[in-house]
C-alpha cells in the first residue's frame, strides 16, 4: 500500500478539523473563513461541519479579530485565527506585541492565551503589492511568541496540531507558495515537537539553512551543487521560536560551512540572527564567514519582478562558490562598506 | 452568528439630548421622571462610602507619588461618581477592563490596594490575579482592552454564563481604532458588554474639540447599532441608574451599550503633567461645584438616608484605608530579577535558561561583591 500524497493545504484543513471534533474549546474565526472556506480554501467545509459557532466569519478588521480571540482566550477558549495575508496583519500589530505576546508574562503566569494566529506569508505566487511578505523578523524579535513555519505537508498538520494544543500563542506562518505542494504522507501525522529542526538532507560539505518557503530551494539546490562536487547538507527550521540551537550547531561544526536562505530582507532578519548565533557557537569548526542568501532589502516587488528578488538555486550555488574552499578572501567584501 | 443586531430605528439606540441627571449641582433632585429607574438607598449609601474612601486612596496615592514611593500616578480625583459606579453596578462574576486610570474602581473591586499599585509603583506589570477577581490588568495602550471586553463578553455568552463585562476609556480613546472595531465586533456579535467612557473633557492636553466632531462621544454607537446614552458623570445617582440598565440589557441578551460619562479629572493627566499649561483654574473651580460626593451626600441627607454617623464613619474608614496603604508602600517590595524571566513562556525555552543562568552569575558576583 502506498502512502498518499497530501498537500500542504488539505494539511492544514485536516488539522483543523481534527482539533475542531477533539476540543470543544477550540474555535476558528477570520476574515471569509466561514461559507467561503478562507481565500486559500484552508477552512473549506469546517462551518459545514462543525456549525456557525465553531467556525465563523467576523467583520473585516484585523485589530479586532485579534483582540477578540484574546478575550474569548482569557474566557477559556482556544481560538485559531486566520489573519488573510502577511502584509494585511499589520493592523493587529499592536495587539499581537501589547498583549497576546505578554499577557502571560505580565500577569504573572495568571493569565494564558492560548491561541494560534494563522498568517499565509511570503511570496512566490504572483501577488500584488501587500499580498506578499516575509513578516517573520516581527514575530520572532517579539518574546512571548512562540513563531512556527512548516515546509512539508507534514509538518503543516502536526505543528499545526501542536500550536493549538500549545499553551502559548503561536504566529503560524504559512508558505503560500506551498499550500498545493505535496508530500507523500498518511494523515494523522505526528512530527518532531516545536523547538526541533528537521535536517531534510545529510551531506558533509557545508550546511544549508532554511524554513518556509526557503526549504523546497535549498533541497533543489543541494541536488543542483552534487553536480558541483558538494555534498551538501539541508536544514528546515520548522519553529524560529523556539530556536533549535542544537541541531544547527551540530550540522555547521560538522560541516565547517554555513549558508542561510531565506526569503527576507537579509537586514536585521531572521537570517541575521542565524549567521550571529552560528558563529558564536561554531567560530572555530568554520572554514568560512556565514553567507546569506536573502531577497533583497527591498519592498517585495511587483509579481512580474519576484523572480529576480527570491532567493532561488542559481543564488545559492554562488553563495557556495564564496565558501572559500581555497581559502581566498571573499572579492564582495574587499571594501569597507557596501555590498551583501 | 452574525445576527441583525437592531430591529428599530437609529431614534431607538440614540442617547438622551440631554445628559441623564437625577441631582442638580447642589444635589436637589432634578424634576420629572427618567426613563431609567431610582437606584435603591442602600446602593447609594454603598457608593458614598466608596468614593469617601476612593478619593482618600486617590489623594494617598498622589502623595506617595511626590515621596517617590510610585514611579507615577494617574488620579482619578474628580470621577469618583464613575469609578465607583462602574464598579458597583457590576456582580461579582462580571469582567472588569480597567485602564491605568481605574485604581480607585479596583479598590472600591475589593483588590488589595499595595496590588491595585504595583504597576505604578513599578515591582510589576499586574499585581493582581485577573481570574480572582475578573479584573483584566490595568491597560495602558488605549482602547486595546475593549476589544477584549468585546471577545470575553461573548465568550460568556457563548457559555451561557449570564456574566457581563465592562471597559472602561476615556474620551481620548475613543479616537482609536480599537475603540471602533470592539464595538462593531460586540455589536455584530452581540456581546454583552457595557463601554464606559468618561469622557473628563482632556486627553492629555487636547480638549475635547480636537477628539471629534461628532455631536457626542456617546453618538457613535448609534453607527454601530449600539444603544447609547450620556449622563452626567459627576451624578452619582445618574450613573448608577443608566449603569444599572446597561447591564440588564447586556445580561438580558440584547448585546451591548455605550456610554458616555461627563466628568472631569480635577488633578493633572499624573505627577508628571501640568494641567495649568492647558486649562484655567476657573474650569476646574466650575467642575468642583459639581463634586459627586457633596451631590450624593446632600441628597442622602435631604432624604433621611445619610446621617452625621455615616459621614463620620465613612471618614473614619477613608484615614485608615490611607494609614495602611501609607504603611505598606512605606515598605520596599522585594524583588526578583531571575523571575524576569519566569512566564515568558509555559516552559521557558533553552535560550531563556542560559539567559537566567548568566543573570543569576552576574548577581551571585555582585552579592560576593557586598
Amino acid at each position: 500500500m502506498t502512502t498518499p500524497s497530501t498537500t500542504m493545504a488539505q494539511a492544514l484543513n485536516s488539522a483543523l478539523r481534527d482539533a475542531l471534533a477533539d476540543d470543544e474549546r477550540v474555535v476558528v474565526f477570520g476574515e471569509d473563513v466561514g461559507r467561503l472556506g478562507g481565500v486559500f480554501r484552508i477552512t473549506d467545509g469546517l462551518t459545514a461541519e462543525f456549525g456557525e459557532d465553531r467556525c465563523f466569519d467576523t467583520p473585516l478588521a484585523e485589530a479586532g479579530i485579534v483582540g477578540f480571540a484574546v478575550g474569548m482566550a482569557m474566557g477559556g477558549f482556544r481560538p485559531v485565527i486566520e489573519l488573510q495575508f502577511d502584509a494585511f496583519a499589520y493592523p493587529a500589530f499592536e495587539q499581537i506585541a501589547s498583549h497576546v505576546a505578554k499577557m502571560r508574562n505580565r500577569t504573572r503566569g495568571r493569565v494564558a492565551l492560548p491561541m494560534v494566529i494563522r498568517i499565509p506569508y511570503a511570496g512566490g505566487i504572483g501577488g500584488v503589492e501587500h499580498h506578499c511578505d516575509s513578516s517573520e523578523a516581527y514575530y520572532a524579535h517579539t518574546p512571548g511568541l512562540k513563531v512556527v513555519t512548516p515546509a512539508t505537508a507534514g509538518d503543516a498538520y502536526s505543528l499545526l496540531r501542536e500550536a493549538i494544543e500549545d499553551p502559548d500563542p503561536v504566529i503560524f506562518l504559512e508558505p503560500k507558495k506551498l499550500y498545493w505542494s505535496k508530500s507523500q504522507v498518511a494523515l494523522p501525522a505526528r512530527t518532531e515537537p516545536f523547538g526541533r529542526a528537521a535536517i531534510r538532507r545529510r551531506g558533509a560539505d557545508a550546511t544549508l539553512v532554511a524554513y518556509g518557503p526557503t526549504v523546497p530551494v535549498a533541497l533543489e539546490a543541494a541536488e543542483a551543487a552534487v553536480e558541483e562536487g558538494w555534498d551538501l547538507e539541508v536544514v528546515d527550521l520548522r519553529t524560529l521560536v523556539p530556536f533549535d540551537d542544537e541541531t544547527v550547531t551540530a550540522s555547521v561544526r560538522r560541516t565547517g560551512r554555513c549558508v542561510i536562505v531565506s526569503e527576507a530582507a537579509g537586514f536585521a532578519g531572521v537570517g541575521a540572527e542565524i549567521a550571529a548565533r552560528v558563529q558564536e557557537r561554531c567560530f572555530h569548526s568554520l572554514h568560512a564567514p556565514v553567507l546569506r542568501v536573502t531577497g533583497y532589502d527591498i519592498p517585495y516587488p511587483p509579481p512580474m519582478l519576484e523572480q529576480h528578488h527570491l532567493p532561488n538555486v542559481d543564488r545559492i550555488l554562488d553563495a557556495l562558490d564564496r565558501l572559500q574552499r581555497d581559502d581566498r578572501p571573499d572579492p564582495r567584501f574587499l571594501s569597507l562598506g557596501g555590498a551583501a | 452568528m452574525a445576527n441583525r443586531q437592531h430591529g428599530g430605528g437609529p431614534e431607538e439606540l440614540l442617547p438622551a439630548e440631554r445628559p441623564v441627571r437625577f441631582l442638580t449641582d447642589t444635589g436637589a433632585a432634578v424634576r420629572g421622571r427618567s426613563r431609567y429607574p431610582l437606584p435603591s438607598p442602600e446602593l447609594l449609601r454603598r457608593a458614598y462610602r466608596a468614593m469617601v474612601v476612593g478619593r482618600r486612596f486617590d489623594a494617598q496615592a498622589t502623595a506617595l507619588t511626590k515621596q517617590g514611593r510610585l514611579a507615577v500616578y494617574p488620579s482619578s480625583h474628580g470621577q469618583e461618581a464613575c469609578q465607583v459606579g462602574a464598579v458597583l453596578a457590576l456582580q461579582d462574576g462580571d469582567w472588569f477592563f480597567p485602564t491605568y486610570r481605574e485604581s480607585m474602581a479596583l479598590v472600591t473591586r475589593g483588590i488589595e490596594p499595595t496590588e491595585v499599585l504595583a504597576l505604578l509603583r513599578g515591582d510589576a506589570h499586574c499585581g493582581y490575579d485577573p481570574h480572582r477577581h475578573h479584573v483584566a490588568p490595568q491597560c495602558t495602550p488605549l482602547a486595546t482592552q475593549t476589544v477584549h471586553a468585546a471577545g470575553l463578553a461573548y465568550a460568556e455568552r457563548r457559555k451561557g454564563s449570564g456574566r457581563i463585562a465592562l471597559a472602561c476609556v476615556g474620551d481620548g480613546a475613543t479616537s482609536e481604532g480599537d475603540f471602533h472595531e470592539a464595538l462593531n465586533f460586540a455589536a455584530v456579535f452581540k456581546a454583552p458588554v457595557i463601554f464606559l467612557v468618561q469622557n473628563n473633557q482632556y486627553a492629555i492636553s487636547v480638549p475635547l474639540d480636537r477628539q471629534t466632531a461628532a455631536p457626542s462621544l456617546a453618538h457613535k454607537g448609534v453607527g454601530y447599532g449600539i444603544r447609547s446614552e450620556r449622563v452626567d458623570g459627576n451624578d452619582p445617582v445618574a450613573v448608577l441608574a443608566v449603569l444599572t440598565a446597561a447591564a440588564e440589557h447586556a445580561r438580558s441578551g440584547h448585546g451591548p451599550f455605550l456610554i458616555e460619562a461627563h466628568t472631569y479629572r480635577l488633578e493633572s493627566h499624573t505627577n508628571a503633567d501640568d494641567a495649568t499649561r492647558y486649562r484655567t483654574d476657573a474650569e476646574a473651580e466650575e467642575w468642583r461645584r459639581r463634586d459627586p460626593i457633596a451631590r450624593l451626600e446632600a441628597y442622602l441627607r435631604r432624604r433621611g438616608h445619610l446621617t452625621d454617623e455615616d459621614t463620620a464613619e465613612a471618614a473614619t474608614a477613608a484615614e485608615d484605608f490611607a494609614a495602611r496603604l501609607r504603611t505598606a508602600m512605606n515598605a520596599d517590595p522585594e524583588l526578583a530579577p531571575l523571575g524576569m524571566f519566569d512566564h515568558v513562556y509555559d516552559v521557558p525555552t533553552p535560550q531563556l535558561d542560559e539567559q537566567r543562568a548568566s543573570l543569576r552569575s552576574e548577581l551571585e558576583a555582585e552579592e560576593a561583591l557586598a
